[in-house]
């Protein structure tokens, strides 16, 4: 790796940060998207997005495990967790999802408002590591933030989970700034316990429809107190 | 190798539970909870003289063995519990005829299946070692009981179960954010290849970087706490809890919750022992503090009785991150008892509930009255139960927390103590009133002839349990003394 100037970043540091700003993007593509199946695929690229980054950290910085990462987590988060869950909104034939609690434009600026201070919170506190930059790590915190918005204001079973499936996405790419190193084995572990959340899911998910008919979680307030 | 038979043994029957018939199910969870808590019994010994490491993976020291006994304690009682739980739908469908039997034997098959998984996975969390294994550990505890909330397939258990899984599973999204945060500032120091294993950690804290550990502290906390039910994150926990199916309300509340307190402990060894006492104390007793203060004023007016335990539950996790804020040993150990006072105590009172929903066909308290007068055995236990939880003496949440206050004293947060006594108080009065108003006040309705005991086997576990509270109020077993005491010096030792 060699400077082309003082302060500017490299090549890596370079790809690494606009994927990283490409996985927030798609965060907030996922919180604008009115129709569930976009919203599914917008959770499916940023998988993606989020797979190369851990391909570009594989290769650039010479640590192999993570392209077994990488491949499994493609593999898992990029096309097993949407064809469930795509196959489940076929079975419900709900392609519209429900109002959120807030507009749209409301919700987009309360994220940019939240996003903002994920990523200016963690970028002061000083952690620094050697496999990425830190403006990832920092990028990785505001996808987590937006995502609590996403499940928070969505009123419906898919929207709230891809909300959490996302979120599992932002902290991955923070695995990848802090704990690039970590042993395969318990990344593997991790990435089973996803695939089983996925599973359980789509069964709640299932329940859910066959009790009400529907994907709204609007009627879930009746248990109060 | 006890370690890995406590392991196996419901491992085991978990998946037998898929094939078996629902008799040979019933029996052989049966079998399997006594000689889990048998073999916990049996491992207490071998962990007093010293910390037990199997296969790089598996750990057991005093501290872990506390949560093993609760679990396994309350999961040999649930399964003597389930049998008589499930008596009255058996004689149903046998009298309905041969329609209702299909769905009845599937329902029991997925109880069986899930409540032999969520007791495995709720035995390997304390049992394992390393912070990353463990919230694995953490998060199948989640997914297997979501679904055993879902179960009963109701409107009101749809909901909770939806809310349970997406509010736990953020909060162990938090928490697996801490556990990520953790490795870092160990890899800092011990470099990159090695697997969060607890002690490599802890006697390298004192050159963790203190920014991530501070910050994976207080995520932890957020993090395992929402497990834990600590207030604000809390939500989820008494519609879980008041729609399970009794025997899995049993265990998410005497068990779960304790199981996940057991990581915030773990978290707390490695930020105390990294960046001093300070921090770690301060967050553990304002999230106590408040648990405890939602608790007591939620527990005036429920109208449900499971939801009326399970702000109970509230309450005394609360008591426990007061205590572990205390940080002085005697409070050491009165958490720890605690742990074990408040499993065999709540497993006791939600097992009456069951009793008493089952009996008046309702959960709602307005439905419930004179039960002393129909309930010979469950309402006298059930009113123990209550006395129980209410720390009055000569039962063993008494004297746990009465270690915890006088801890609270002797560190110098006399303050504090005396708020957790207040609000303890506000708590007993909310149970007290609401207890002895279903118990004994006359009904208006007709005397119905179904209010009767349902089945002795749901008052045989109640009994057990109470006398193993009675047991440790008054004279605890030697063993048990050691064990506590091994606990706090676990706790109070820096490396």
């Amino acid at each position: 790796m060699f400077h082309l100037a003082a302060g500017a970043p490299n090549v890596f540091d370079g790809s690494a940060n606009t994927i990283a700003v490409i996985v927030l993007l798609l965060e907030f593509g996922m919180l604008r998207a009115a129709l569930l199946r976009a919203q599914i695929q917008l959770y499916a690229v940023q998988s993606l997005a989020v797979s190369v980054l851990a391909g570009v950290v594989a290769g650039g910085r010479g640590i192999p495990e993570l392209f077994a990462l990488a491949a499994l987590s493609f593999l898992l988060k990029a096309v097993i967790v949407p064809m469930v869950v795509l196959r489940l909104l076929r079975d419900a034939h709900a392609d519209i999802a429900g109002s959120g609690a807030l507009g749209v434009a409301s919700e987009v600026v309360l994220s940019i408002v939240v996003a903002a201070f994920g990523y200016f919170s963690f970028a002061s506190l000083g952690i620094t590591s050697s496999a990425l930059p830190t403006t990832a790590l920092s990028l990785s915190a505001a996808v987590v933030l937006v995502a609590f918005v996403l499940m928070i204001l969505r009123r419906d079973v898919v929207s709230q989970a891809v909300g959490f499936f996302s979120l599992e996405n932002g902290i991955s790419m923070a695995s990848l700034v802090v704990a690039a190193g970590m042993p395969l084995i318990l990344e593997v572990a991790f990435l089973f316990d996803l695939l089983v959340a996925v599973i359980v899911f789509g069964v709640l998910m299932r329940v859910h429809h066959g009790q009400s008919q529907s994907l709204s979680t609007a009627n879930l307030d009746r248990l109060r107190g | 190798m006890l370690i890995v038979a406590i392991l196996a043994l419901p491992l085991a029957m978990t998946l037998a539970s898929a094939f078996l018939p629902r008799r040979a199910a019933a029996s052989g969870t049966v079998v399997v909870g006594v000689v889990s808590f048998a073999l916990a019994l049996l491992l207490v010994p071998e962990v007093l003289r010293g910390t037990i490491h199997v296969a790089g993976y598996l750990r057991a020291d005093a501290i872990s063995m506390v949560f093993v006994l609760a679990t396994s304690f309350l999961y040999a009682l649930c399964s003597i519990y389930s049998v008589g739980y499930f008596s009255h739908r058996t004689r149903a469908v046998r009298a309905a005829g041969v329609g209702t039997a299909e769905p009845f034997n599937r329902y029991s098959r997925l109880f069986y299946l899930g409540f032999n998984a969520f007791a495995w996975s709720m035995l390997c969390a304390p049992l394992v070692d390393g912070f990353a294994v463990l919230w694995v550990a953490i998060e199948i505890t989640t997914v297997v009981s979501a679904l055993l909330v879902a179960l009963d397939r109701t409107d009101h258990a749809t909901e909770a179960a939806w809310k349970y899984v997406l509010i736990a599973s953020s909060g162990l999204g938090i928490a697996l954010f801490a556990t990520i945060l953790l490795y870092y500032a160990g890899a800092q120091t011990i470099g990159n290849s090695y697997d969060l294993a607890f002690e490599p950690l802890l006697h390298a804290a004192h050159h963790l970087p203190v920014v991530p550990v501070q910050l994976a502290f207080v995520l932890a906390v957020v993090g395992f706490g929402t497990k834990v039910g600590l207030f604000p994150v809390h939500t989820w926990l008494p519609d879980a809890h008041a729609e399970a199916p009794t025997p899995i309300s049993v265990l998410l509340s005497g068990a779960l919750l304790a199981t996940s307190f057991y990581a915030i402990i773990r978290y707390f060894q490695v930020a105390v022992a990294a960046i001093g006492p300070q921090l770690p104390r301060t967050v553990m007793l304002v999230f106590g503090v408040l648990s405890v203060l939602l608790a007591a004023l939620y527990l005036f007016g429920q109208r449900n009785i499971k939801r009326m335990l399970a702000y109970s539950s509230v309450e005394h996790m609360g008591i426990l991150a007061i205590a572990l804020s205390f940080g002085a040993p005697i409070a050491m150990i009165g958490m720890l008892l605690h742990v074990l006072a408040h499993a065999a105590a709540k497993g006791a009172a939600f097992m009456g509930a069951g009793v008493l929903t089952q009996a008046f066909g309702t959960k709602e308290l307005d439905g419930m009255r004179e039960a002393m007068g129909r309930l010979r055995w469950t309402a006298p236990l059930f009113l123990i139960a209550i006395f129980t939880l209410c720390a009055l003496p000569p039962f063993g949440v008494f004297r746990s927390e009465f270690d915890i206050v006088a801890g609270g004293i002797f560190s110098g947060s006399g303050i504090a103590a005396a708020v957790c006594v207040v609000l303890v108080t506000i708590a007993f009065f909310g149970l007290a009133l609401t207890t002895t108003r279903i118990l004994f006040e006359p009904s208006s309705k007709e005397w119905s002839p179904t209010r009767r005991e349902p089945s002795g086997w749901m008052v045989l576990p109640m009994a057990i349990a109470l006398s193993a509270v009675l047991l440790i109020g008054v004279h605890p077993p030697a063993d048990l003394v050691d064990l506590l005491h091994q606990g706090a010096a676990e706790m109070s030792e820096l490396p």
